[in-house]
């Protein structure tokens, strides 16, 4: 106990693995979560992210490697882990066949919470989730949304220091994604620690600190603006036309071009060189008579970023 | 291991249990139907057997022979016949089951001295009525044959040696058949609905994805499982006692010996089927499998438990596999108590069966169940 309220970190990884028989699934993962912090684990389908959540919460045995949890070895503490954490696996999975208050009172029954305490943490949950009218009704007919609140909820009945979300809104409207961000700084600010996956691009943005991985590997770390900077060696310009896939075309034989990429109403471009770029760039739309509206160095967001790192790691591969 | 989890996980078991439509079907309306079906449906008695009468010798001896066959209760006759060609149609197209011929010559012979035959022909399709058939007519035939030798030596209370006893034996006065299905169930309800209820408990939380945050909480592995199996011991004995109640006051079943041993037997019982519940409920991912795993189980372990068939009858390998099958010793128990009204002192044998089966079946599932939730 004494370990996990002085340590600077939440969570510290090192050299972490886990084979599911030849399948390398995480490889070498090395990372540290300061303490209320929210940290953002990105990556696409089958990267490791959930995979290397699951062993930080003592669901699974890590197969090599190094990690705590609040101080505590994921090898040899899994069950002091357990009363120190809240977690939302990816999947819905509270007991639809419980109304809001049954599933609640019974994490509170598991959790132990004290007596004194139980209904003023119900009633935290059930308001925090906005489901004060709802809380007789069986959880399978709430919209997503809400019940990913409750999922929340139950899962911080007993006050953790640290929480893992496991891709809390796929499948959840706009609005919802929104306002369960919201409930994500409102603990982040509280001092709990946030370790969050997505995809979502949008997402990773609000995130104090990103891990991306790739392949079982982490392939970049840092703040997101940290990210924009260091891995991007390239200027990405936006170039927007009429006729993306036209242009696509046009500008795939340029050997300045590095990558291209259809993005919204056009494309993403990266190049070595903006100014030197443009001219050239220019040259080949009007030999193809391609009308654009508009052709600007801009701001890499982090999806530039991550497809890039990839790109760079799938070449280096030989893939 | 902490009290307050354990009332905790067994509580919303139950909510579960009672809330699920199937679940409720299972444990409330299953042993319901299976009494009412042994109760009534199912029976080997043979009664009103549809018959035909080829009389040949018209005498009043062989008419006091047909008589007999009428007022057994066992034959129903169905229509008279005046020629062989019949008996082969009536039989072919099922309408009749058993066909009494008494030949022209019978009263001559009976006058005489000699044997006379009489001649019964049953439709033996369905070799078990058959067979009863057979006997209670020979029966009737047996007492008629006494009868008439009394009347011949004069002396009344002439018997030949035995055949009264024997008589006793195949005449199924008191419906035994109800006797000896109905307590049956018992075993045969306790052990499909625990097995039910365990593994699909287990099974449901893996399907729904709730298994992997109730891991993530400190509960116990012993907590769980206790958690997931008390429901179903309690529901076994709910079971059990309802099925008796049902015996008892439904079908005025006797109880003769004492229910403390059934009560104790039943106990032992519950670990092997709970240990195999628990076993399934390892090699399933989904409900759909973990149930037809259970009934891959349960069928050949109610085939081969003496249920229907007796044990003696069926091949010496698979006599050898009835050892190892739960349902086997609890029904001797359970008949033993109903039936015979025998206590502990005979069943021990079955008692401390059930006991070694269970400790050991639940041991190695338990086992197993915590490594594959490890
Ligand atoms: N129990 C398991 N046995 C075998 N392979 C597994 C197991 N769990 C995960 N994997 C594999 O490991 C890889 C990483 O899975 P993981 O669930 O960690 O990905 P993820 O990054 O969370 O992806 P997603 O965005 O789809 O959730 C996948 O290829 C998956 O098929
Ligand atoms: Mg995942």
């Amino acid at each position: 106990m004494l370990v996990s309220n002085n340590s600077e970190y939440a969570v510290t990884v090192k050299d972490l693995e886990k084979r599911f028989g030849s399948f390398q699934a995480v490889n070498k993962v090395s990372f540290q979560v300061r303490r209320g912090e929210i940290f953002g684990f990105l990556g696409p389908n089958g990267a490791g992210k959930s995979t290397t959540m699951r062993m930080l919460c003592g669901i699974i045995i890590p197969t090599a490697g190094e990690a705590t949890v609040n101080g505590f070895d994921v090898f040899h503490q899994a069950e002091q882990i357990k009363n120190h954490i809240g977690y939302m696996s990816q999947k819905f999975s509270l007991y639809e066949d419980l109304t809001v208050e049954e599933n609640i009172d019974f994490y509170s029954g598991i959790y132990q919470i004290p007596m004194v305490e139980k209904k003023n943490r119900k009633d935290w949950v059930v308001k925090m989730a906005g489901l004060d009218e709802h809380r007789n009704s069986l959880t399978a007919i709430l919209p997503g949304g809400w019940r990913q609140r409750l999922a929340l909820g139950c899962a911080l009945l007993h006050k953790p220091p640290v929480i893992f979300l496991d891709e809390p809104t796929s499948g959840v409207d706009p609005i919802s994604r929104r306002s369960f961000w919201e409930l994500i700084y409102q603990l982040a600010a509280e001092g709990i620690t946030v370790f969050v996956t997505t995809h979502y691009m949008d997402e990773a943005e609000y995130c104090d600190r990103l891990a991306m991985i790739y392949r079982g590997e982490l392939v970049a770390i840092g703040t997101p603006d940290e990210l924009k900077v260091k891995y991007m060696n390239n200027d990405v310009l936006n170039l927007e036309c009429l006729d993306p896939f036209g242009a696509l075309q046009a500008v795939n034989g340029i050997p300045e071009i590095r990558e291209a990429a259809l993005f919204g109403r056009g494309l993403h471009l990266a190049v070595n060189d903006a100014s030197s770029s443009i001219p050239i760039i220019i040259k080949a739309l009007q030999e193809r008579k391609l009308v654009y509206t508009r052709l600007e160095k801009i701001i890499p967001s982090l999806e530039d970023v991550f497809v890039s790192i990839i790109e760079s790691r799938d070449s280096s591969a030989g893939l | 291991m902490v009290l307050e989890r354990l009332m905790h996980m067994i509580r919303k078991e139950f909510i579960q249990v009672f809330r699920n439509p199937k679940m409720r079907a299972i444990v409330l309306v299953m042993p319901l139907i299976q009494s009412m079906v042994f109760g009534y449906a199912v029976t080997t008695d043979v009664k009103n057997v549809p018959t035909a009468i080829y009389d040949q010798a018209e005498t009043p001896e062989s008419r006091d022979l047909i008589d007999r066959f009428i007022h057994s209760g066992y034959f129903s006759v169905k229509t008279i016949i005046r020629s062989d060609r019949e008996i082969d149609e009536l039989l072919d197209n099922g309408e009749v089951a058993a066909v009494l011929r008494i030949p022209s010559d019978f009263s001559a012979k009976i006058a005489s001295g000699s044997t006379a035959a009489v001649q019964i022909i049953v439709d033996g399709t369905d070799s078990n009525t058959a067979g009863v058939v057979l006997s209670y007519a020979g029966n009737i035939i047996r007492n008629d044959a006494i009868e008439l030798m009394q009347k011949q030596i004069g002396n009344q209370d002439w018997e030949p040696l035995g055949v009264n006893l024997q008589t006793r034996a195949w005449f199924n006065e008191n419906l035994t058949s109800r006797n000896f299905y109905v307590p049956g169930v018992i075993a045969a309800i306790v052990m499909l609905v625990t097995l039910l209820l365990t593994s699909m408990s287990v099974v449901r939380e893996k399907e729904m994805g709730t298994m992997e945050q109730i891991v993530v909480t400190p509960i116990k592995p012993i907590e769980f499982i206790l958690g997931k199996t008390m429901p179903s011991i309690i529901l076994g004995f709910v079971n059990m006692i309802f099925v008796t109640l049902i015996s008892v006051f439904w079908f005025d079943i006797p109880v003769r010996g004492s229910l403390m041993t059934l009560f104790i037997a039943n106990g032992f019982y519950l670990m092997t089927t709970i240990g195999i519940g628990l076993f399934i409920s390892t090699i399933s991912d989904t409900q759909q499998q973990a149930m037809m795993s259970t009934f891959f189980f349960f069928l050949p372990a109610l085939l081969l438990s003496g249920f229907m068939f007796p044990i003696a009858n069926m091949p010496e390998v698979v006599q050898a596999f009835t050892y190892f099958n739960p349902l086997r010793y609890f029904l001797i128990i359970i008949r033993g108590v109903f039936l015979k009204g025998v206590g502990v002192t005979i069943l021990w044998p079955q008692i401390l069966a059930l006991f070694i089966l269970g400790t050991f079946v639940l041991t190695l599932s338990v086992k197993k169940f915590r490594k594959n939730l490890a």
